[in-house]
């Protein structure tokens, strides 16, 4: 464990941290300064685009690329023989390599074989967009289609197409705790329930992007919107260059959520640059994002759960299966994800659960805002409220008899180190709904529904995760944070600058940020995994407080007095008589006298060594944060049509930095959510996408959601600064089932398919004929 | 290609471009005129990312030819206020935490501006529909719809002597 520095302080004694301020890109935003990828030009620039396979499943018999390299302006075009290693192993992006076992390919560019529609095939670089487009219609491909499988049941029959030589099944992980079968067979009650929920998009409004060139010493240099600038590595292997020659700057990100986790154009952009040694830009359309990147991965959820007749849960046995699509990217982890918390945030003395991922010829599914414990939360909260009812008990009561607390292990074994907030939240939750509302109409229902979930933040334990930031002070007495931190607008940066301001007593507005550049700020990881509030941040504090530790005896020096008794505020340090000493001054003495003026701070989050989740070993996450959202639906009983009309979201976020980008992550997670729950859907026929614009895959609108009413806990008990939290990825789990409750609430049908569309409601009310 | 010349206003400067008969005016403004303040979030009219008001009103720039606007006023968010201020809306915007990743903010601020200038205390369910054209993924609108609530409630104090229709 790291040392907590001295420079925390109580809650009541915080200046900075804790105040709802506006973030430090704001202004520009409103402005449209913000340069995103797209906005990026290079003098003699060209213009990227990329071939993508027509079919799902085809052989490449023939790949003619002569017509389209001798049309006037086509700088450049690859196919998989340009590609020096045509290779991207799915290993977890990041700083840490060697997951063994979870390692997969993907092939960079398809080599004879296409595995799902979309999958680039070839690259050109021209010098218009017109021309781009042109050369790739002009690149011949003779396809010869195969059989493929495009459902994961279907994919582990025998004799099911085999997406990869290895065979169809790519990971499976099982947990084990008490027994049972033997729990379930003896049971005063026993739930079973069998949901499925569906393949959605990030749908971030910016789609991917990026601008190459080969810098100085023969740098390839690639500024890209991206979640994680540690692709650099990638990059490089790719080009068969050292790592120390391709550097990856981020920019601020157009919205992220997983979806530019994995590389998107990077190592493309690497492979047109390095080939035309010319600038090249990339910039994806809407329809080719939603035809080819990855998705979130479906899952069908068997439960059984066995009850006591007071309601103590006493056993919870799990099927998963979950569709990879074409290739592996991050689905072994998000599988992973799924059967940590597959038993849901409660007491479980009896736990089996069985998962599996399989390949498809669909689209490939990877990292998405949730990653697989968000899937989980429709399967265990349906089992919980199909509980109370059978049981005739209180949604709440339920929950808050059987809510894990602290000290109480998951069944993996890991113990809950931290104050767990699941019955206080469901119970501050459903509270806040009010009275009930009046149906706006005869023919409307209204019902409510709450759900609670458990998801982690941070890295697995046995991945040795860390960050480094750098502090220092400039002459003027302004500060400088460089940290590689990717900001894709959940706050990240300003969050850092609000925890550097705290420990130097500056104001936040004095504290520039420099972030996101693979070569020129020290590597923070990953903005994913609910994780760069919790390891930036923490090691933003302990660079900050190591200045402030440097610092301290110079101010104490030239103000004649202990170190202990000098407090920094208001442009300086000052003793307490109120002597004063500004900062100019005290770092004039630094360089006088050889004290540095900054410091690198590394953050190392506890690990822990690889466990076996059949045998059960023990920690597997730092830490989870837990919450709970609960709604009221007004269900329409002619058309089905189930509108939000209040949902209120309530979480434990340790201590909120900064509550209004706290609270801005809740209700953005809690609609998303809600898309989730109620319209978004990827829709394919055998593979075929069906849902590549933005009039046929549905986001919310304003006018589909209610205003999402956040509610903070602050139990100071997080593993972040000051006892923060992670909070990107939590509130996006609840609202699918909160809904779904609420259904059952309002009409008495139980949907257990994503999403709950008016079609299904309406099928389930039996408004429509069955088939 | 057919190509043809057409002047129009661009934030208040008179602008006179060769354009492409088929060329859009989102890719007019972004590749041509440097306008990168439009963002490019579909290309096909629904997410409302790439709104410009064109003499006033908010259109989809991607969507628009650009040959259309020949003789109008186009007005980006950089037309809101002089360099290096903010318009009233847009200091909701930042008070108010409604930009996140910022990437829709540009059309968001517009139609709502559009919107405002009709709407003196537009209630919360009349913002959202006014702001349904603009899809958001970040905040889940609360934050936005506040921000413009809070500009409308300065633009417009409850006195009744304040105001006229």
């Amino acid at each position: 464990m790291a040392k907590r520095p001295a420079a925390v302080l109580p809650a009541a004694a915080l200046r900075v941290v804790g105040r709802p301020i506006p973030r430090h890109d704001a202004r520009d935003k409103v402005q449209a300064a913000t340069l995103y990828a797209a906005d990026w030009q290079m003098p003699g620039m060209l213009h990227g685009a990329v071939l993508r396979s027509v079919y799902p499943s085809a052989l490449i018999r023939r790949l003619d690329t002569s017509r389209a390299a001798a049309l006037p302006g086509v700088a450049a075009v690859l196919t998989a023989r340009d590609v020096p290693n045509n290779t991207l192993w799915t290993d977890v992006p990041g700083q840490t390599s060697a997951v063994g076992a979870l390692r997969a390919r993907i092939q960079v560019l398809a080599d004879h074989v296409v595995r799902f529609q979309g999958e680039p095939i070839a690259l050109v670089a021209a010098e218009t967009p017109e021309a781009a487009q042109q050369a790739l219609e002009a690149i011949e491909v003779e396809y010869e289609p195969q059989p493929g499988v495009f459902d994961p049941e279907a994919a582990l029959h025998p004799g099911a197409a085999q997406v990869h030589e290895e065979g169809n099944l790519l990971a499976r992980w099982h947990v084990e705790r008490g027994d049972a079968a033997a729990a379930l067979a003896t049971a005063d009650v026993v739930v079973e329930g069998t949901y499925r929920c569906q393949f959605i998009d990030h749908a971030y409004l910016e789609p991917e992007a990026g601008v190459a060139w080969i810098d100085a010493d023969g740098v390839v240099t690639i500024r890209v919107a991206t979640q994680v600038i540690e692709h650099f590595r990638d990059v490089a292997d790719v080009l068969g260059v050292a790592h120390n020659r391709v550097r990856v700057i981020g920019t601020y990100v157009g919205g992220g959520f997983g979806g530019k986790e994995d590389v998107t154009v990077e190592v493309f952009l690497g492979l047109l640059a390095s080939r035309t040694r010319r600038p090249v830009r990339m910039v994806w359309s809407r329809q080719e994002s939603l035809l080819a990147r990855p998705k979130r991965h479906p899952f069908l959820l068997r439960y059984k759960t066995g009850a006591s007749r007071d309601g103590t849960l006493t056993a919870q046995s799990v099927e998963l299966l979950a569709d990879s699509g074409a290739y592996a990217f991050l689905s072994a982890l998000v599988l992973m994800y799924a059967t940590v918390t597959a038993a849901g945030p409660y007491r479980m003395p009896n736990a089996s659960i069985d998962a599996r991922v399989v390949y498809t010829n669909n689209p490939p599914t990877s990292a998405m805002r949730g990653f697989g414990a968000m899937q989980m939360v429709l399967g265990y909260e349906s089992q919980m409220d199909r509980l109370a009812r059978r049981l005739e008990m209180d949604p709440v009561a339920i929950r808050a008899r059987n809510a894990l607390r602290k000290g109480d292990r998951l069944p993996v074994g890991q113990e809950l180190e931290t104050h767990v907030a699941v019955a206080e939240a469901a119970a501050r939750a459903w509270a806040a709904l009010g009275p009930r509302r009046a149906p706006s109409a005869p023919h409307r229902r209204i019902g409510r529904g709450l759900a609670c979930n458990i998801q982690s933040y941070g890295r697995i334990v046995w991945l040795h995760d860390w960050a480094s930031a750098w502090v220092g002070f400039e002459m003027d007495g302004t500060v400088v944070v460089r940290t590689g931190v990717p900001d894709v607008g959940g706050g990240q940066a300003s969050s850092l600058c609000q925890i550097a301001a705290e420990v130097l007593g500056v104001e936040p507005d004095g504290v520039a940020v420099h972030i996101g550049d693979s070569a020129l700020t020290p590597l923070a990881g990953t903005t994913t995994a609910t994780r760069q509030l919790y390891m930036s941040g923490n090691a933003v504090l302990q660079a900050a407080a190591g200045l402030r530790a440097q610092l301290l005896p110079v101010a104490a020096q030239m103000l004649e007095t202990p170190a202990d008794r000098v407090t920094l505020r208001d442009g300086g340090a000052a003793d307490a008589a109120g002597r004063r000493a500004a900062w100019p001054a005290i770092l004039r003495e630094c360089a006088r006298l050889g004290v540095p003026r900054s410091f690198l701070g590394v953050y190392h989050a506890p690990a822990g060594d690889p466990i076996d989740l059949d045998r059960g070993g023990g920690r597997i996450f730092p830490d989870y944060t837990f919450g709970a959202h609960a709604v009221e639906v007004e269900v329409d009983t002619e058309t089905g049509a189930v509108t939000v009309v209040r949902h209120v979201a309530c979480h434990d976020v340790g201590r909120a930095i900064n509550p209004q980008s706290v609270e801005g992550q809740i209700q953005g997670g809690a609609v998303m959510g809600l898309g989730y729950g109620l319209m978004e859907e990827v829709l394919l026929d055998r593979g075929v996408n069906l849902s590549t614009n933005f009039a046929g895959y549905l986001i919310p609108t304003a006018l589909d959601v209610p205003d999402v009413e956040a509610l903070l806990i602050e139990s100071g008990e997080g593993k972040g600064p000051y006892g923060a939290r992670g909070i990107g990825e939590p509130p996006i789990g609840p609202p699918a089932a909160a809904i779904a409750n609420a259904v059952e609430d309002a009409v008495g049908v139980r949907i257990t398919e994503l999403p709950i569309t008016p079609e299904r409601v309406a099928r389930a009310l039996g408004l429509l004929s069955a088939g | 290609m057919a190509e043809l010349t057409i002047s129009f206003t661009l934030n208040g400067e008179r602008r006179e471009v060769r354009t492409a008969a088929h060329q859009t005016l989102l890719a007019l403004l972004r590749d041509e005129l440097g306008a990168i303040e439009v963002k490019d979030g579909c290309g096909e009219g629904v997410c409302g990312t790439c709104t410009v008001l064109l003499d006033g009103e908010p259109v989809s720039a991607c969507l628009l030819l650009a040959a259309r606007a020949a003789g109008r006023e186009v007005t980006t968010v950089r037309g809101l206020a002089p360099v290096g201020t903010l318009h009233p809306l847009q200091e909701a915007f930042v008070a108010h935490g409604a930009a996140q990743c910022g990437f829709c903010t540009p059309g968001m601020i517009l139609t709502a501006y559009a919107f405002l200038r009709n709407h003196r205390r537009p209630a919360r369910d009349d913002i959202r529909r006014a702001i349904s054209g603009n899809l958001c993924r970040c905040t889940g609108y609360a934050k936005i719809v506040d921000a413009i609530e809070a500009a409308a409630a300065e633009a417009a104090p409850a006195s009744p002597a304040a105001g006229r229709g």
